[in-house]
């Protein structure tokens, strides 16, 4: 049945910390008085607003309408009135615009589509425009929209569905407690999505460290033809192309997508958000979001809807008792910091993260040694130090050389730098002036 | 004070740094990697110091702390911050130190130390920029100033204080078959502090390799091609070519192949530029040794292949994983 | 005797080699056109660039096969150019000289900024939460800016940019290195400029920047019946087609002080109000 799973070259075993919450079980966050729901969660087009102020709302209601093919619908976290902001910090640091309901209270359902009741006889192209109408995205961190990954164009066949529940982000549990939870719910999601692909079933990738949720996925998966695959525990075990290696041995081409070899990867966090919106009726508004970090009082896992501002979160997780050094929205390996406490969840925020003083990575300039290490992690098979002395001498044609457009941003080789040079932000830098570069010459 | 604070307290954000990912970072730094080199040196320094006593204390020491004082005067002339803390000057120092006879005088260790630091490192701008490794520069600059001092090797003595000045030869300079193999393994015979025990050598290797701290393609296609070329010499004529064995535990061989050749900044960084390299020093170490003048040839050996580094990097580029042609993979 | 053989054939190689580079040289000589090399020489010489081609021997070329006319020398002064055209024999272009002017005032004191860890230049630094500032506009001060200056006319004091205008010969190598895009061109003859760039409102700006335009249009009034100052949604800038002079700063009477004479800015006599 399990078919040994493959072992990418390189990789990095950074301690997990998954203890922390691994343990606690998901809770509902309480109802808010205001959601600030953030425009532009997906990648793609933004989406077009369809609310105007003070008009009223129900949870579930349409907020915004899909901004083109790549692009998916926003929903309202709660019934209450809108407001429009332009500016609120967002995640990246630049100010966004975003949509905020003030809740009535009442947090009253007015979903705008019905439940599907019988998902194994509806055409899969129903489907899977309800997976669209429901804003649904890569909950693992990209924020890709589904649907267009349940769309293969025709001369690209698929045969491959792998849910990624690898989660290999040291800290995160929530994919985890999802996992053990509600299992039947990954299950059935995972199916759902197979029958969009006409596919027969799909393969669930598990790190082995969470052998409680394996246990509980396989009794779910037992007599459906969702496969649990267990995986080695090396980082970045799920990163898409690192996964779909070791589950079916294929290699993605460099500037590919995992369409082309014939796979589709999903979160598993997105499968069982497809099974609420196929099974349930309910459009994507909420997610399991890890809040963890030494400083904090009581990490735990929540399920907080989108437009919750991490101040909140960090409240219920009963504040900390240190001054953290940094606040990440997502893992320690691949989040992003912030500076400001009023930043709010969304779709893809799958941990906040607070790191303590004493465990955080400083950046310093020091000679690089050559000592090796971060060639010898890089899941790329890249060699990171090359590159960095390029971009250290702006010779960006030379990076571009030695592959830096393969770089998967993983961040292996920073945190294995024993001169603690900032790689991963040089690679950042590289791609953005060669993408540059190549859109000057057409 | 023991304050009760009933309400929830927030991190505040103007003390949240902002940097890019990853925001985590793994154990090792320079220092404790140069440390760790240190401590690997250990075995062979107590052989050292079995053999040949004070002496051999006193040619650490002064190597070492001229290495660090060299390196120090430099970063004050430049204006630049102390670094020995990283601990790479201490490491060339011990290092320098296993390359001298214990009688060495003093004056040869701060000369050594001063050409390893300043011309071997600080003139290229510091660690992790010299294209050469700096205990070698200063060991062949010394060779060729003063050969006769770094050519003479004491007669070592087993727990000896005091060694008496006499002195022996390298087993490379003596004929075949006067060698003992059983000295030659645990450090009775003469040559410098570092080349005398081939088992200590070992075990500070063995640490290396564990810690993975040099890539162990490096020492096996060095000692393997010694090895292999002085063994096929030796099978055509036994009366004029030591064997093997010999070859691989006399002279800086070991020394070179585990503590040398390994140095990170100056060899390649992708294991199979490591097989080139390591290929590449036991070649020419062979070559000199078999048939050049001087009986030695482990340092010059290496400083060729350093040289070639940068060319063995560029030659070894991997293709990443999911590597396309170019022709068919611009989509 | 040998020592005599050695310094024979050494001497007679030596003398054979100089008579053959001698009639290769003759042979094979490049026909140049002479007024090339006396256009180079005419130029500044600071192969900076900025006038698109690849140094000044390039330009040179260009603008005896006229391709490129002398003014387009940024850095050529109005003689240069008057000069370079008389030896040439072509219509001296009328050249306006340009200055950069890196349109922030938010330096260190005046502005929010969160801690940021990494590495140091405008370029990378944007990438990571677009620069740890509170504004999303204004300089990052890490100096990609002055670093592609060749003519070390960009300070960096307090994490802001300034353009020593005196130094400045306009050849637009920071113009293209600032990843905000603060810096423009503007006549050297202009003296007063608003110093800021967001185009947040006023309010918002002001949360994170003591010295921004937050577009109260007191500046707009001083100027009376003259269209010294533009309005371009809640940002006023200098109208460079009548731009104001000194005066007007005092008569507008600034509240943020982002109005600012170039002279003082440069002498770090303003500061943003407590």
């Amino acid at each position: 049945m399990s078919d040994k799973p493959r072992k990418f070259k390189g990789g990095v075993h950074p301690n997990d910390s998954k203890a922390l919450s691994a343990q606690k079980p998901i809770k509902e966050a309480p109802l808010l008085d205001s959601y600030k729901v953030i425009m532009h969660q997906n990648i793609g087009a933004p989406p077009d607003l369809v609310v105007k102020k003070g008009d009223a709302v129900k949870k579930g209601s349409l907020l915004a309408k899909a901004g083109g093919f790549v692009s998916v619908p926003l929903h309202s976290p709660t019934s209450g009135t809108v407001k429009l902001i332009d500016k609120v910090p967002g995640p990246t640091g630049i100010s966004v615009p975003c949509i905020e309901i003030t809740a009535d209270g009442e947090d009253e359902w007015g979903s705008p589509f019905e439940p599907i009741a019988d998902w194994t006889a509806t055409d899969p192209a129903e489907l899977r425009q309800r997976v669209w109408d429901a804003g649904v995205v890569g909950m693992g961190g990209a924020a890709f929209p589904s649907h267009v990954k349940l769309s293969p164009p025709e001369d690209k066949p698929v045969d491959m569905l792998i849910l990624n529940g690898a989660e290999c982000e040291p800290y995160l549990t929530a994919d985890h407690r999802l996992m053990l939870e509600q299992a039947e719910e990954v299950v059935i999601g995972g199916s759902i999505l197979a029958r969009i692909l006409g596919l027969d079933g799909c393969v669930i990738g598990v790190e082995s460290n969470k052998p409680d949720a394996i246990e509980m996925l396989k009794k779910a998966a037992a007599g459906t033809s969702v496969r649990v695959q267990d995986l080695p525990v090396n980082y970045p075990q799920g990163a898409e192309k690192q996964l779909i290696y070791a589950i079916t041995g294929r290699e993605v081409p460099v500037g590919a997508l995992p369409m082309d070899i014939g796979c589709v990867v999903q979160n598993v966090a997105s499968a069982a958000a497809v099974y609420d919106a196929v099974v349930k009726g309910l459009p994507s508004i909420e997610r399991i979001t890890t809040v963890t970090g030494k400083p904090l009082v009581d990490p735990g896992n929540w399920k907080f809807r989108i437009g919750t501002p991490i101040s909140k979160a960090l409240e219920l997780a009963g504040g900390i008792t240190e001054q953290p050094a940094k606040l990440l929205l997502g893992g320690p390996m691949m989040g992003i910091a912030q500076s400001s406490l009023d930043v709010t969840t969304m779709k893809n925020t799958s941990g906040i993260l607070l790191i303590a003083q004493d465990e955080v990575s400083q950046y310093t300039s020091e000679p690089c040694i050559r000592c090796g290490r971060c060639v010898d992690c890089c899941p790329m098979q890249i060699l990171p130090a090359t590159i960095s002395q390029a971009v250290e001498n702006h010779r960006f044609d030379w990076a571009e050389k030695l592959n830096v457009m393969a770089c998967i941003e993983c961040g292996s080789c920073s945190y294995s730098c024993p001169s603690h040079r900032p790689l991963n932000q040089q690679f950042k830098r590289a791609k953005v002036e060669i993408r540059a570069g190549l859109r000057k010459k057409g | 004070m023991s304050e009760e604070t009933p309400t929830i307290q927030l991190p505040d954000p103007a003390k949240l740094v902002v940097s890019n990912s990853p925001h985590m970072r793994d154990k090792p730094t320079i220092d404790r990697i140069m440390f760790t080199v240190v401590l690997a040196m250990a075995p062979a320094c107590i052989a050292a110091l079995l053999f040949f006593g004070l002496a051999a204390l006193k040619v650490l020491v002064i190597s070492t702390v001229s290495c660090v004082l060299a390196e120090e005067a430099w970063n004050k002339m430049m204006k630049r911050a102390p670094t020995w803390k990283d601990g790479s000057a201490i490491l060339s120092g011990i290092l320098l130190g296993m390359n001298f006879n214990a009688g060495a005088p003093w004056w040869i260790c701060v000369i050594g130390g001063f050409l390893a630091m300043i011309l071997g490192k600080q003139l290229y701008g510091g660690l992790g920029y010299n294209p050469f490794n700096p205990v070698l520069v200063a060991r062949v600059g010394l060779l060729i100033g003063f050969p006769g001092i770094m050519t003479t090797w004491d007669k070592p003595e087993l727990g000896t204080l005091l060694i008496d000045g006499v002195t022996a030869a390298t087993p490379l300079g003596l004929a075949p078959g006067e060698t003992v193999l059983q000295d030659m393994m645990l450090g009775n015979v003469g040559g410098c502090l570092g080349e005398t025990s081939a088992l200590a050598l070992l075990i500070g290797g063995a640490i290396l390799i564990w810690k993975k701290l040099i890539k162990w393609e490096v020492p096996l296609a060095f000692i393997g091609t010694v090895f292999i070329i002085t063994g096929a010499m030796h099978l055509v004529n036994p009366e004029l070519y030591h064997s093997p064995f010999v070859h691989v535990l006399s002279g800086g061989l070991l020394l070179g192949a585990f503590f040398m050749a390994t140095d990170m900044v100056t060899s390649p960084m992708t294991h199979k530029g490591a097989w080139f390299f390591g290929l590449g020093c036991g070649l020419i170490t062979s070559l000199i040794r078999l048939f050049g003048s001087y009986p030695e040839g482990v340092s010059f050996a290496i400083l060729f292949m350093n040289a070639l580094t940068p060319l063995i990097d560029r030659g070894t580029i991997r293709k990443p994983f999911g590597y396309v042609a170019p022709a068919k993979g611009e989509a | 005797m040998d020592t005599l053989i050695a310094v024979g054939s050494v001497g007679v190689l030596g003398v054979l080699l100089g008579v053959i580079i001698g009639v290769v040289a003759k042979a094979f000589a490049v026909e140049v056109d002479e007024r090339i090399e006396q256009v180079e020489e005419m130029l500044p010489g600071a192969n900076c660039g900025g006038c698109g081609f690849a140094g000044c021997a390039d330009f040179a070329k260009g603008v005896v096969g006229e391709r490129a006319t002398p003014a387009q020398c940024p850095v050529c002064s109005t003689e240069d150019v008057l000069k370079i055209s008389e030896y040439l024999g072509i219509a001296a272009e009328e050249k306006e000289k340009k200055v950069a002017l890196v349109r922030c005032s938010g330096d260190i004191p005046n502005t929010v900024r969160s801690l940021y860890n990494g590495v140091r230049d405008c370029r990378s630094a944007v990438l990571v939460a677009g620069g740890a500032k509170g504004c999303d506009y204004g300089c990052l001060g890490f100096g990609s800016c002055a670093e592609a200056c060749p003519f070390g006319a960009i300070e960096m004091r307090d994490g802001l940019a300034i353009v020593h205008k005196d130094l400045c010969v306009g050849c637009e190598n920071c113009v293209a290195a600032c990843p905000k895009s603060l810096i423009v061109m503007v006549p050297a003859a202009a003296t007063t400029h608003v110093y800021c760039n967001s185009p947040e409102k006023g309010a918002v700006k002001r949360k994170v920047c003591k010295t921004a335009c937050i577009a109260c249009r007191k500046c707009v009034k001083a100027s009376g019946e003259e269209d010294y100052m533009e309005i371009d949604g809640f940002l006023i800038r200098s109208n460079y087609e009548n731009p104001p002079g000194p005066d007007l700063v005092e008569a507008a009477e600034c509240p943020t002080t982002a109005l600012r004479v170039d002279a003082e800015h440069v002498k770090g006599a303003y500061g943003g109000e407590a």
